[in-house]
């Protein structure tokens, strides 16, 4: 099958849009930067698959609220970014639209939507990786996979965070389309996972900071957040976000993130 | 009724699947939808006046089994003021569907979705355009089928067997955005001896690799676009729907390259008329936050080429589309579409705009303008020149 679709088009390759650049000469800053990356990459990996509910809740700077219902399967890919399906159950309109990503470390993500109105799968550009997700405080690059390979590291400081001893790193994009020239990471010591995340926008200013509330242990091994609350400090704006049911190793595979499952999401 | 065995099998298969399935859900939308047209009607019977319809599209969903089967059903209703054609129902939708591990089975009636391009579906022929309910043709009529798709690493195969024929829905002869002379549809004449009964098949295959989607497929069957032949009486002339026996083969292409898609789609076509092509192919450019906002802007160019020339059923066959797409990526998903049609032969232009803006959580409103400029009077087309018209349409969904 392969030999004849590569006849069938001999002038297309895949060139890598960017090329992740490791950083030549490390300082001790970045190698234990790196190393705290590593370890929490380590300590949340081999959960295999995890599916949950999310409400978003979307806060103006008037205060009106607007509510979306959200269901989300992950599969964790070894080697490579994880595949996630979304499916949209409100506001009632986008009813049943889904979203396909396969993340990709150090290439662009591919993505796909499905609308249900005309059971049409559509395969949509990455370059939309810094716009808003569903008009809400949230990046699609806030929300995918957060491997490794995808930022240079930086170890600042230890800082408590509402209590709790953190790491403060600062993570550079290697995405050349990242929408932020840099991120404040304030790292839990003892659970390996964000308390609060500072975003940096292309002019290098404060723009958004994300915090993590309601910290459960799944799996006796695997931390995840309840509720995750983004605050734009430019615009006002602020997106809760809450997650619920966490289910992990349900027994998802591949076959549960092709194309013909966004046309069976409901 | 062709649809009756089919809602009766239904029927008697629900409760079985009833027993071990958590509760169903209802949702859908009622929308009211109001037609404002700039010139004063051009074809006699037709009126000037607006046009106001009422649209029902219940949707019921159930599963069982952990979701590996599933039935939906889809009913669809509108009531027009204007147009008694216009006023229709349909089964949009009425599957069960068996998900395996390697294969996927759908037997009822359903909607499919083939292709990459905006301005036009060229390789989408699975079902019947429900061209009452607006001429872009993207309204499509449910089709009864037996659908086995073969989910293989590599890619899937998807066959289908479709044993009922639908017809193509033309505004009658009160309507407006018709041909010249009204299409009487109840005298659709069939190539098939069997009618519309002949047993239509679709082969597709469809499979990614890295940046490439591509999809190649074949159908025998009855062809979904009619030649319009001219019938009636003198006194009284009308087209006549014509359904040719065809055989097809299409390839549909898209290249995702970040801000690039490039896309692609082309049939050929033997058993209608001489044996002829068509193709399409485009691109999308996209400009990500502009401005540091949170606007997204698409850049659509589109070329489309059909070797029927001044034959084909289309009014447009040398034809450039170019179009942007706006979206706003805020709380109430505003986007515009805004495109213009040009044909290279002639000066038919044709201009289309379309926006969405959700209001609160359960509302929709839809605007929707044509127009349509520099149509030969002798063109079969000719009808659409007067019929330029602005949409407004409020949709509450439940």
């Amino acid at each position: 099958m392969k030999k004849w679709l590569l006849l069938l088009l001999p002038g297309i390759l895949w060139v890598p849009e960017f090329l992740a650049t490791a950083a030549p000469a490390a300082t001790p800053a970045e190698i234990r930067g790196l190393e705290i990356a590593r370890e929490a990459d380590r300590r949340d990996s081999g959960w295999g698959d995890l599916q949950a509910d999310m409400m978003m809740i979307l806060r103006n700077r008037q205060g009106q609220t607007s509510t979306r219902y959200l269901r989300i399967r992950t599969l964790e890919v070894k080697g490579d970014g994880d595949k996630s399906l979304i499916v949209f159950d409100r506001p009632r309109d986008v009813k049943g639209t889904a979203f396909l990503s396969f993340t990709h470390a150090t290439r662009p993500d591919d993505q796909w939507l499905y609308l249900p109105a005309l059971k049409r799968v559509k395969r949509i550009s990455s370059r939309n990786k810094s716009g808003p997700f569903m008009g809400s405080e949230f990046a699609y690059e806030d929300l995918s996979s957060q491997e490794v390979e995808k930022y240079h590291y930086r170890y600042l400081r230890d800082e408590p965070v509402a209590g709790h001893d953190c790491f403060v790193i600062e993570r550079t994009p290697a995405y050349r389309h990242s929408g932020y020239t840099r991120q404040l990471v304030w790292l839990d010591k003892r659970l390996y996972q964000p308390r609060r995340i500072d975003y940096y926008d292309r002019k290098r200013s404060l723009l958004k900071t994300l915090t993590f509330r309601g910290y459960h242990v799944y799996l006796d091994r695997y931390w995840r957040a309840d509720e995750m609350d983004m605050e734009n400090h430019q615009s006002g704006k602020r997106t809760l976000l809450q997650w619920k049911h966490y289910r992990f190793r349900t027994g998802l595979s591949a076959r549960d993130f092709d194309r013909n499952s966004l046309k069976r999401a409901h | 009724m062709w649809f009756r065995p089919i809602l009766l099998g239904w029927l008697v298969l629900l409760p079985w699947g009833s027993a071990a399935a958590g509760p169903g859900e209802w949702s859908g939308y009622a929308g009211l939808e109001l037609r404002l047209f700039q010139h004063p009607a051009a074809l006699p019977r037709q009126s000037g006046a607006p046009e106001l319809s009422l649209e029902l599209q219940p949707e019921y969903y159930r599963e069982w089994n952990q979701g590996h089967d599933s039935f939906s059903f889809v009913p669809y209703l509108r009531l027009d003021d204007r147009d008694a054609r216009r006023s229709h129902g349909d089964i949009r939708e009425l599957t069960w569907l068996h998900a395996a591990r390697d294969w996927e089975l759908r037997l009822g009636i359903r909607k499919v979705f083939w292709g990459v391009l905006e301005s036009a579906h060229l390789v989408d022929i699975i079902n019947q355009t429900d061209l009452v309910e607006d001429p872009d043709e993207e309204d499509k009529l449910g089709q009864p089928m037996l659908n086995l798709a073969w989910i293989r690493p590599s890619g899937t195969w998807d066959l289908f067997l479709m044993p009922l024929f639908r017809e193509r829905s033309f505004p009658g002869p009160a309507g407006r955005l018709r041909t010249r002379l009204p299409v009487d549809s109840r005298g659709a004449r069939y190539e098939s001896a069997a009618g519309r009964h002949h047993l239509d098949v679709a082969l597709r295959w469809f499979g990614s690799r890295g940046p490439l989607d591509l999809g190649l497929a074949a159908f025998h069957g009855t062809s979904r676009e009619p030649r319009l032949l001219p019938g009636g009486s003198p006194r009284q002339p009308v087209l006549v729907p014509f359904y040719d026996l065809i055989d097809q083969v299409s390839v549909d292409a898209q290249l995702t390259l970040e801000d690039w898609l490039l896309k692609l789609e082309a049939l050929g076509r033997a058993g209608q008329g001489r044996r002829f092509a068509r193709a399409g192919a485009g691109f999308e450019y996209s400009f990500v936050g502009i401005g540091g906002s949170a606007l997204d802007l698409g850049v659509i160019g589109e070329y489309l080429f059909d070797s029927r020339g001044e034959n084909a059923t289309t009014p447009f066959q040398h034809d450039l589309m170019t179009g942007l797409r706006l979206s706003f990526n805020d709380a109430q998903s505003t986007e515009i579409l805004a495109g213009i049609t040009f044909d290279r032969d002639s000066r038919e232009r044709f201009y289309n705009l379309e926006a969405d803006h959700r209001l609160g959580d359960r509302w929709k409103l839809r605007l929707e303008a044509r127009l349509f400029s520099g149509f030969d009077p002798a063109s079969p087309f000719a009808g659409l020149r007067a019929d330029d018209y602005l949409q407004l349409e409020l949709a509450a969904y439940f």
